[in-house]
C-alpha cells in the first residue's frame, strides 16, 4: 500500500465535506423526532381557548372555568374592592406588576385587567401549585386586621390581593398569573387567546 | 314436475354463487383520483358532510385538519360543514349511536376515516355509482359491488333511481345464466348521469384524502429528502475512491 | 487542544479499552480486499437495527397497547402526531427493508460458503438472529390490530396448537386467553418493545465478536490469514477503518435512496409492506377474504400449506427453517465460494434463490388445486436442494449417484401416489417433473459430464 503520496488535504477536504453534509443531514433528520414530542392536535385540542359566560356573574362573586386543565377564576369586582387595591401597596412585593412573565401587556395596570370590573387570575398559587382560597371579606379572624381581602392559600401562607398581586414575606415569590384572554362580547369572554392574536 | 324444481334450483344457487363471485368478480371501474385539485376536495367535503355523515362517522379526521388540508378557513368550515354543535378542532363524530344504528339500520354504519384506503378508490367510485331497485332488500335498493349491501342508497336525490339489467348468457357449462349488461336509470335525480359521476369523484377523491391526510406533503417533502442524500451519495462516492487509491 | 484531547484518550484508556476496541474492530481489523457488492448487506442490517430501533421508540411514546385503543392510537400517530406519519412509514419500511436485506446478507454466506470452518458459530448466531427478527416481526405485526393483525396471529397462534399433546395447552398460553385477545396484544407489546430487541442487540455483538474472532470470508474463498506478511498482517487485508468505513458509508446512502423512495412514495408497496386489509379494524367476528402473511414469511407460509395435516405442516416449516442451521455439516465441500465450485453447484444455488422465491410469491396467493400442486412441488425442491448440496460436498462415484437419485425421486413418488386423488392424479403426474428434472440435472448429469468438477482454487485473492 503506497501512502507516500497520498493526497492528504483533498482527503481532509472530502472527509470534511462528508461529515457537514451527513452531519447537517442527520440534525434534520434528528428534527421530526423531537417536534413529534411537542403537543399533539389532540393536545392541541384539548389545550384550546375556553369561551366563558361572565352574564350571570354578581357583584363580588368568584366563578370558575377550565383552562388547559387549570382554574381560572373571573371575579367580579365591586368598587369597595377595586378602591381598596391603592392602600396595600405597602404590604405587597410587586404593587406595579414590573415582573412581566406574570401578565400580558394590557393586564399590566393598576387592576390587572382589561376591565377594572373583572379579574381573570389562574387560580394556582406561584409557590408551589396549589389553587388558593377565595378570601374577599375584609379583616377576618383568621386573617388578621391587615387583610384587604383577596386570596389565602392553605397550602404554605402565601397571600395574595384582589388583584392577584403577592404580599411581602410570604412563601410565594410571584403576582398570580393573568392568562391571556379577550372580550369577545360584553357578556363572554374567550380564555387562552390575546386581544392582539387574530 | 321435479324438472322445474331442478332449474329453478339451479338458477337459485346460480344466483347464489353470482352474488358471492360478485364481491371479487365484479368488474370495478377506475377511479381518475387526483387529490391535489383542491376545489374538487372541497366539493367532496360538502358532499360528505351533507350525506354521509349523518350515519357515518369519520372519527380519526379533525375538521381543523380539513380546513388546513383544503385551503379552506376555520370559519368557512364551521358555517359549511359543521352542522352539530362539534367545535373546528374535535373529531368528525357521528350524533348517530351504534346501538341505534343497528335497531334502525340492521348494523352500524362503520366509520368512513380508512374506507377509501382499505377498499380502494375504484371499488368505492364504482360502489356509490352501483345501487339499483330491489324490491326484496329492506331499503328497497341493492349494490351490484356489495351484493345485500346494508346501505340505503344516500346519495339518491343526486343520482336518481336507476334498475339493473340482465341478458341471458350460456355459460361455459351449457347453462344459461342471468349476466349483468348495465344499469337503466328509470328516475332522474337532480344531477345528469355524467354530473354524477364527478360529483362520486369528488367525493372519492375527498375519501382517498381522508384515508391518509399526510400525503399531501409527503411526497414533496420525499423528493427534498432524495435530493440530499443524491448530494451526500456524490461526496461519499468520491470520499471511497480517493481512500482507495491506497488499494492494489 | 490536541494535548488535551490526547490527555483525556489516555485517562480513559487507563479505565476502559477504548483504544484497544477501536485498534481490535475498525483501525487494525483487517479485511479481505475484494469485498464486492455482497459485502454491504451486513452493516445496512445493523443501520436497520438501528432505525427500528430509534423509530419504534418514538412510536411508543404514542402508541396504546390495548385492544380498545391500538388501532386508534396508530391513526392518532398518523395525523395528530407532528411527523407521526413519517416515524410510523419509517418503522413499517424499515421491517420490510430489514428481511430483504438479510435475506441477501444470508444469500451471500451461501454463495462464498461464509457459513464453512471456521466460521460455523458464526452462520449459528446469525440463525438465531434470523428466527428472533421473524419472532420481532410477527410479534410487531399485532401491534396495530388491524383485520390481517389479529387474523394472522389467530391462525399462527393455533399452528402452535396444532402440536400432539401438549399443543392446545401451549396455545392458550402463549395467547394469555381462549383467543387472541388484549390479553395477547399487552404481552406481544412488551416482548417487541422491550424483550426481543434487547436479545437481537446481544446477538448482533455476538455475531460481530464471533466473525472478529477468525475473520472475515471473502468472494473468493480464500483464508487471507494464511498469507501473512512480515509484519504478520494478511497480504490481501486492508485495515476496516478507513477503507470499510468509507465503502460502507456510501453504501448506506444508496441505501437510504432507495429506502426513501419507498417511505416517501410507495410506504403501502401495493399492499405488501403494509396490507390493505390492516386498515380495517380487528373483528373476531368477521375472518378476512384472504388470510396471508407479511411476504418475508410466505415462503415457509406455503411450505405449511403444501402438506394438508396440521402438524405435519407445521413440522414441514419448522423444519424448512430448521435446516439452515445444519448448513455447515450439510455442504462438507472444502472450497468455499461458488466461484471454484462445478458449473451444477452454481445452477444449484440460482436454482435455490428461484424455489424460495416461487415459495415466497404462491405464499400470498390463494390456494387452488394449482397453486396447492405448485407448492408442494417447490417445497420438494426446495428440500432436495440440501441433499444435493450433501451430495456436492465431494465427488461421488456414478452408482452412488444413481442410487440417490432412485432412491430420493422414489420417495417423492411414492409421496405422490399417497397423496393423489383421482381428480388430482393428471396434475400431480405432470408436476412430478419439476423435481424429477431437478435430481436428473443435479445428480445424473455428473454421470455422463464434467460439470460436477470443482475448479483449482487461487492462493491470493482477485478482485
Amino acid at each position: 500500500m503506497a501512502t507516500d503520496d497520498v493526497d492528504r488535504s483533498r482527503r481532509r477536504l472530502l472527509t470534511a465535506a462528508a461529515s457537514v453534509v451527513g452531519g447537517g443531514g442527520a440534525v434534520v433528520a434528528l428534527w421530526p423526532f423531537l417536534s413529534s414530542m411537542s403537543p399533539s392536535a389532540r393536545a392541541q385540542a384539548a389545550g384550546a381557548p375556553v369561551e366563558a359566560d361572565i352574564s350571570q356573574v354578581e357583584p363580588g362573586q368568584l366563578i370558575r372555568v377550565e383552562w388547559r386543565g387549570k382554574p381560572v377564576w373571573v371575579v367580579r369586582r365591586t368598587p369597595e374592592m377595586l378602591e381598596s387595591l391603592d392602600d396595600d401597596r405597602d404590604l405587597l412585593r410587586d404593587p406595579d406588576s414590573l415582573i412581566a412573565s406574570q401578565q400580558p401587556p394590557y393586564a399590566r395596570n393598576e387592576y390587572r385587567s382589561i376591565k377594572p370590573e373583572y379579574l381573570i387570575l389562574v387560580g394556582i398559587c406561584t409557590h408551589l401549585g396549589c389553587s388558593p382560597t377565595y378570601r374577599p371579606e375584609v379583616a377576618p379572624a383568621d386573617l388578621g386586621p391587615e387583610w384587604p381581602g383577596g386570596f389565602f392559600c392553605p397550602c404554605h401562607g402565601s397571600r395574595f390581593d384582589l388583584a392577584g398581586r403577592v404580599f411581602k414575606n410570604v412563601p410565594a415569590p410571584l403576582n398570580l398569573v393573568v392568562p391571556p384572554h379577550r372580550y369577545l362580547s360584553q357578556s363572554r369572554i374567550l380564555v387562552g387567546k390575546d386581544q392582539s392574536e387574530a | 314436475m321435479s324438472r322445474i324444481i331442478y332449474v329453478i334450483l339451479g338458477w337459485a344457487l346460480l344466483g347464489v354463487g353470482a352474488q358471492a363471485a360478485g364481491g371479487h368478480g365484479v368488474h370495478l371501474d377506475h377511479a381518475p383520483v387526483d387529490i391535489q385539485n383542491k376545489a374538487s376536495l372541497q366539493r367532496g367535503a360538502k358532499y360528505f358532510v351533507n350525506y354521509c355523515l349523518s350515519c357515518h362517522s369519520a372519527k380519526y379526521s379533525r375538521f381543523s385538519r380539513v380546513a388546513t388540508d383544503l385551503d379552506l378557513t376555520d370559519r368557512q368550515v364551521e358555517e359549511n360543514l359543521i352542522f352539530t354543535d362539534a367545535k373546528i378542532r374535535d373529531p368528525m363524530n357521528v350524533a348517530l349511536r351504534p346501538e341505534d344504528a343497528r335497531v334502525w339500520l340492521g348494523t352500524a354504519p362503520p366509520d368512513l376515516s380508512l374506507e377509501a384506503r382499505a377498499r380502494g378508490a375504484d371499488w368505492v367510485y364504482t360502489y356509490l355509482r352501483s345501487f339499483y331497485l330491489d324490491d326484496s332488500r329492506p331499503f328497497g335498493v341493492n349494490n351490484l359491488v356489495l351484493p345485500n349491501a346494508s346501505m340505503p342508497h344516500a346519495l339518491w336525490k343526486l343520482q336518481g333511481w336507476q334498475e339493473a339489467k340482465y341478458k341471458a348468457e350460456r355459460g361455459p357449462d351449457g347453462h344459461e345464466h342471468p349476466a349483468f349488461e348495465g344499469f337503466e336509470l328509470v328516475t332522474p335525480g337532480e344531477m345528469s348521469p355524467k354530473e354524477y359521476d364527478r360529483a362520486v369523484l369528488d367525493l372519492v377523491n375527498f375519501l382517498v384524502y381522508l384515508g391518509e391526510p399526510a400525503q399531501l406533503q409527503r411526497k414533496t417533502i420525499g423528493v427534498w429528502v432524495i435530493a440530499y442524500l443524491l448530494i451526500f451519495f456524490v461526496i461519499a462516492y468520491f470520499l471511497k475512491k480517493e481512500y482507495w487509491k491506497d488499494v492494489h | 487542544m490536541n494535548r488535551a484531547l490526547t490527555n483525556l484518550l489516555g485517562w480513559i484508556d487507563a479505565r476502559f479499552p477504548l483504544t484497544k476496541l477501536w485498534d481490535e474492530h475498525l483501525a487494525k481489523y483487517y479485511a479481505p480486499k475484494n469485498f464486492n457488492f455482497w459485502y454491504y448487506f451486513g452493516s445496512l442490517a445493523l443501520l436497520v437495527l438501528v432505525i427500528q430501533i430509534f423509530s419504534g421508540i418514538f412510536l411508543t411514546m404514542n402508541y396504546k397497547p390495548d385492544a380498545e385503543l391500538a388501532f386508534g392510537s396508530v391513526e392518532y400517530i398518523m395525523r395528530d402526531v407532528n411527523w407521526g406519519w413519517l416515524i410510523r412509514y419509517m418503522h413499517s419500511t424499515g421491517a420490510s427493508a430489514f428481511f430483504i436485506v438479510v435475506y441477501l446478507h444470508m444469500f451471500r454466506a451461501l454463495m462464498y460458503g461464509s457459513f464453512k470452518k471456521p466460521r460455523e458459530l458464526l452462520w449459528l448466531f446469525g440463525m438465531v438472529i434470523y428466527l428472533a427478527l421473524m419472532a420481532e416481526a410477527f410479534m410487531g405485526y399485532l401491534l396495530p390490530w388491524g383485520q390481517m393483525s389479529y387474523w394472522g396471529a389467530q391462525v399462527i397462534v393455533n399452528l402452535f396448537g396444532a402440536i400432539p399433546g401438549f399443543g392446545p395447552d401451549l396455545a392458550v398460553w402463549i395467547r394469555g386467553d381462549y383467543v387472541i385477545s388484549d390479553a395477547t396484544l399487552n404481552r406481544f407489546f412488551a416482548l417487541h418493545v422491550a424483550a426481543v430487541p434487547l436479545v437481537l442487540v446481544f446477538l448482533v455483538i455476538a455475531h460481530i465478536m464471533a466473525l472478529h474472532e477468525v475473520g472475515s470470508n471473502n468472494p473468493d474463498g480464500i483464508e487471507i490469514k494464511k498469507n501473512k506478511d512480515a509484519n504478520g498482517i494478511p497480504v490481501d487485508g486492508i485495515p476496516f477503518h478507513p477503507y470499510y468505513t468509507v465503502k460502507d458509508i456510501m453504501g448506506v446512502a444508496v441505501f437510504l435512496i432507495l429506502f426513501a423512495i419507498a417511505m416517501f412514495f410507495i410506504p403501502e408497496m401495493g399492499g405488501y409492506f403494509l396490507e390493505h386489509a390492516n386498515f380495517i379494524p380487528a373483528n373476531p367476528l368477521a375472518t378476512p377474504e384472504h388470510i396471508a402473511p407479511v411476504w418475508y414469511f410466505t415462503p415457509f407460509y406455503t411450505v405449511l400449506r403444501a402438506v394438508p395435516d396440521p402438524f405435519f405442516g407445521v413440522v414441514a416449516m419448522g423444519s424448512a427453517v430448521a435446516v439452515l442451521f445444519f448448513l455447515p455439516w450439510i455442504d462438507r465441500n472444502p472450497v468455499k465460494s461458488m466461484r471454484y465450485r462445478s458449473t451444477l453447484h452454481k445452477l444449484n444455488l440460482i436454482l435455490f434463490a428461484i424455489v424460495f422465491i416461487v415459495l415466497g410469491i404462491l405464499g400470498t396467493k390463494p390456494a387452488t388445486p394449482l397453486m396447492g400442486e405448485m407448492a408442494v412441488r417447490f417445497s420438494e425442491v426446495y428440500f432436495l436442494f440440501f441433499f444435493v448440496l450433501w451430495y456436492s460436498s465431494r465427488t461421488r462415484s456414478n452408482g452412488f449417484s444413481l442410487l440417490l437419485f432412485v432412491l430420493l425421486l422414489g420417495i417423492v413418488t411414492a409421496y405422490d401416489f399417497v397423496r393423489a386423488t383421482d381428480i388430482t392424479m393428471n396434475l400431480v403426474s405432470i408436476s412430478w417433473l419439476i423435481p424429477a428434472l431437478y435430481l436428473a440435472i443435479m445428480l445424473l448429469l455428473p454421470i455422463f459430464t464434467d460439470l460436477d468438477n470443482d475448479r483449482p482454487v487461487p492462493e491470493r485473492v482477485t478482485s
